[in-house]
């Protein structure tokens, strides 16, 4: 089979969207960041803590459900971290962030082998995993039960974010004062809203969000905690979301085309490519991405005001 | 007191409090996991200190971590938030053994050479997101990050399809000339030419921050870059200059350390003194003239991490975990600013 016909196979489908969860949960949690005006460069290690303490719960507890709550709360504790240096203690928030994922990268390794003696991979505990769906009735219909029905059923839950991000950004009290945080932080605080708050709100938020993409790296994707796992898929979700100007649709489809490139590098080492250049493809596609489109809005900028602005 | 003896009394307590944190923090973290903390804690404090070589260690852990940590510097000082350090340090070390491998020269001049194509390669990786955010405001942060991924992967093709060790069974490339290599300074260590190299950078770099035009123009732009716009100061080329400066510094320090401690290429990844830098620069509060005492001490956290990992249960990721740490609170501009302000403000109506 050549390439593109492995790419119109329903398998293909089925691998795209499991590499776009994480990607698509992180980068909401982007979303509702930087709407607030806070640029969370700490998602990439609040992933990888999650994906081992999601692991570590369940392993521990024997429960999916402890395992869900303890990833959370791990998501929970490094963004409370971040958001106390960044809006108390008035840390830089690039700082912060690298700070978090410096962490991250020893701390998880560090528990790993406290655990279980091992620095690789957590393969030797038991961890329970999410399981598929398989849509009642729906997966009895040719092509389209192919196609919607037996994902993960974090699938669903990432792309079902996507709304209840969107619904709480512009339908909700909360969502609006997040909005106007993020723009004018001046007015907000005349009208006796507390800044800090409302941004630690959202950080917490994202929080929780980048903690899903995580613990489905390591529950879904992967039935084990692999050190280093999250391999820049955070930073990507930072890339999605300023793709996608901050929406949340657009940020899904951002996250949906650099998870595409994730997919094709999968199906390219089946060719005679050196494996080095496939395992490129997804940050040289972000890059790419990246660019194409600041070079398209600094065109609109352009055409609009009739010069730039330094 | 005046201010100026205020902010240096203020900036030294928060710096030894910092370090105080941290010995408190490897402490605990030991005490917690460990069964003989006894060897451990002496181990990770003492070890470093308790043979020649093991001080050789500390000095020669340093040297690319003071590269980088310049080249971050220069960054930051500018404004920018570019992560280039790493990818240009990997790919200076990429440059460093094409040359030691494939341009026979003489002693003296071999070194040389590769240390130039190791800079102007780290300048080529750092003028990719400078130039990107220059003409189309890509945030340089993302790109940088991403590129690093992306020149790792490219290094590593170039080891293992153009200069790989047939007979090696890991990856691993061919053997660089003898005449390439950076000679040893003390026997009986590994410590190398590299020091003095760095230590000289570290002169050249403060001298080039806080005496030269150049330098100037590159902090009045970090500090405020409207401001240098309405003087008449070219601020997006002025960015992007103090970045290409700092992958070249940065290019050089891998190339550095690849000479004078390897004789083969044998990385499989990015070995993360990019991102050690930044621990180290913010460390030495951006100042080069401080950057080789905070890269020792960096250095002596890890040398002593590594000898406690060999010598107890305990692993020597822990260094990471005081790195983030240490990040943090440096990081925490408010930290201590209340102390700072009452003293101002008594030394004012004293």
């Amino acid at each position: 089979m050549g390439v593109f016909e492995h790419i119109l196979s329903f398998q293909f489908v089925a691998m795209w969207l499991r590499v776009a969860t994480p990607l698509i949960f992180t980068s909401m949690g982007a979303v509702i960041c930087e709407k607030s005006g806070v640029v969370n460069l700490g998602l990439e290690g609040i992933m990888l803590s999650s994906a081992l303490a999601g692991v570590m719960g369940s392993a521990f507890s024997g429960s999916l459900f402890v395992g869900v709550l303890t990833g959370m709360a791990m998501g929970l504790a490094l963004s409370a971290v971040f958001a106390y240096f960044h809006l108390v203690l008035k840390a830089n928030a690039v700082l912060c962030g690298t700070a978090i994922n410096t962490f991250a990268g020893g701390f998880t390794v560090f528990m790993l082998e406290v655990t279980t003696g091992e620095k690789g991979n957590s393969s030797s505990l038991k961890s329970l995993a999410f399981g598929s769906w398989d849509i009642p009735v729906l997966k009895d219909i040719p092509f389209i039960g192919d196609l919607l029905s037996g994902h993960n059923v974090l699938t669903y839950m990432a792309f079902l974010m996507v709304g209840i991000i969107w619904y709480l950004l512009y339908k909700t009290p909360l969502g609006l004062r997040i909005r106007a945080v993020g723009e004018n932080e001046d007015a907000i605080n005349s009208v006796g809203i507390s800044v800090k708050r409302v941004r630690f709100i959202a950080i917490m938020i994202c929080g929780v969000m980048a903690s899903f993409g995580g613990m489905y790296l390591s529950m879904g994707y992967l039935n084990m905690f692999v050190r280093d796992m999250v391999a820049g898929r955070g930073f990507i979700s930072l890339a999605a979301n300023a793709m996608g100007q901050a929406t949340p649709i657009g940020t899904m489809l951002s996250a949906l085309v650099f998870a595409f490139f994730d997919g094709l590098s999968n199906i390219l080492q089946l060719l005679k490519i050196p494996s080095e250049f496939v395992q490129m493809l997804p940050y040289a596609a972000t890059i790419a991405g990246l660019v194409a489109y600041s070079i398209q809005k600094t065109h609109s900028t352009r055409k609009k005001h009739g010069l730039v602005r330094v | 007191m005046n201010t100026k003896s205020i902010n240096r009394l203020v900036d030294a307590t928060k710096l030894a409090m910092i370090v105080l944190v941290a010995c408190l923090l490897v402490s605990v973290i030991i005490l917690l996991v460990s069964e003989q903390p006894g060897v451990a804690i002496s181990s990770f404090f003492l070890g470093p200190f308790s043979s020649l070589r093991r001080i050789g260690n500390i000095l020669e852990g340093a040297i690319p971590l003071i590269f980088t940590a310049l080249a971050v510097t220069l960054i930051f000082r500018a404004g920018q938030f570019s992560m280039i350090s790493e990818g240009a340090f990997f790919i200076g070390i990429m440059g460093a053994m094409i040359v030691g491998i494939a341009m026979p020269l003489p002693p003296g001049l071999h070194p040389l050479v590769a240390l130039l194509v190791a800079g102007v390669f780290g300048a080529c990786a750092a003028a990719v997101p400078a130039l990107l955010k220059l003409k189309w405001q890509v945030s340089e942060v993302v790109t940088s990050i991403m590129l690093n991924y992306v020149i790792q992967f490219f290094v590593i093709y170039m080891v293992n399809y153009h200069f790989r060790e047939p007979e090696a069974s890991s990856l691993a490339s061919l053997k660089i000339a003898e005449s390439a290599s950076l000679p040893g300074l003390v026997p009986g260590t590994r410590v190398h030419l590299g020091l003095i190299i760095a230590l000289l950078f570290s002169v050249a770099t403060w001298f080039f921050v806080f005496r030269m035009r150049a330098g100037f123009k590159i902090r009045l732009v970090g500090d405020n870059a409207q401001f240098s716009h309405y003087v008449g100061i070219k601020a997006p080329a002025v960015m992007v200059m103090a970045q290409i400066i700092a992958g070249a510094v940065a290019g050089i320090g891998g190339g550095v350390e690849f000479l004078g401690m390897y004789t083969r290429f044998k990385w499989t990844a990015s070995p993360g003194y990019g991102w050690a830098g930044i621990a180290v620069a913010l460390l030495a509060r951006r100042n080069p003239m401080l950057v080789p005492l905070s890269a020792l001490f960096i250095a002596y956290l890890n040398v002593g991490s590594g000898i406690m990992a060999r010598s107890s249960d305990v692993s020597s990721e822990i260094v990471l975990i005081i790195q983030g740490v240490i990040m943090l609170m440096i990081a925490a501009d408010a930290l201590l600013q209340n102390w700072r302000q009452r003293l101002i403000v008594q030394n004012a109506t004293a």
